[in-house]
């Protein structure tokens, strides 16, 4: 499922427009995204939670050519999937 | 300080489009058709945002981490998120 395709079963599902779904996709993810990079945590129950976790940077290599590269050190969003959407999804 | 889904209502409220009521029942349906689509083994792909896939893992052996007894760990469906290029630089400046 896509983006477009959450926002049409969801204009369907709650009998709005196309562009009031669109709204409330964006409004949805850019909440998220806006927390995560002033690296808040976002908790949404049932769902999951995302927190951004800080790695170190490391000499690895280009797996391709064996050529050798320096890993900066990065920050990235990690979700832990929420008990009720684990057992649905493992059911 | 941590996001939740009140605060999402809070802000799709904000818009001025949808009253408290529906705006709560808008991002209940929201992440209620997401988790529909992973439970029957589909993908949901948000542009700009990541991607959360569902993963298949095999029957694998394992330890009982009390006690160190080993056990067989069944067959098991898996999420699992991948954040999205654009999200990642805008977390990394």
């Amino acid at each position: 499922m896509t983006k477009s395709q959450l926002i049409e079963e969801l204009a369907r599902a709650e009998g709005i427009t196309l562009k009031a779904a669109e709204l409330a996709v964006n409004v949805t993810f850019e909440s998220m995204e806006t927390a995560l990079i002033a690296e808040d945590r976002v908790e949404i129950r049932g769902f999951g939670s995302f927190k951004v976790k800080a790695y170190d940077g490391y000499k690895g290599r280009n797996p391709k050519t064996g050529e050798l590269i320096e890993v900066r050190p990065k920050r990235l969003p990690f979700f832990k999937v929420g008990k009720e959407l684990k057992e649905r999804v493992d059911r | 300080m941590t996001l939740t889904k009140a605060h999402i209502v809070e802000n799709l409220f904000n818009q001025n489009v949808f009253t408290k009521t529906e705006s709560a029942q808008i991002v209940e349906t929201l992440f209620e058709l997401i988790k529909q689509s992973l439970a029957s083994g589909d993908d949901v792909l948000i542009s700009g945002f990541g991607k959360f896939s569902v993963k298949g893992k095999n029957q694998r052996r394992g330890r009982n981490p009390q006690t160190g007894d080993p056990i067989i760990l069944s067959p098991r469906r898996v999420v699992t998120f991948k954040c999205s290029g654009v999200l990642r630089e805008r977390i990394n400046p």
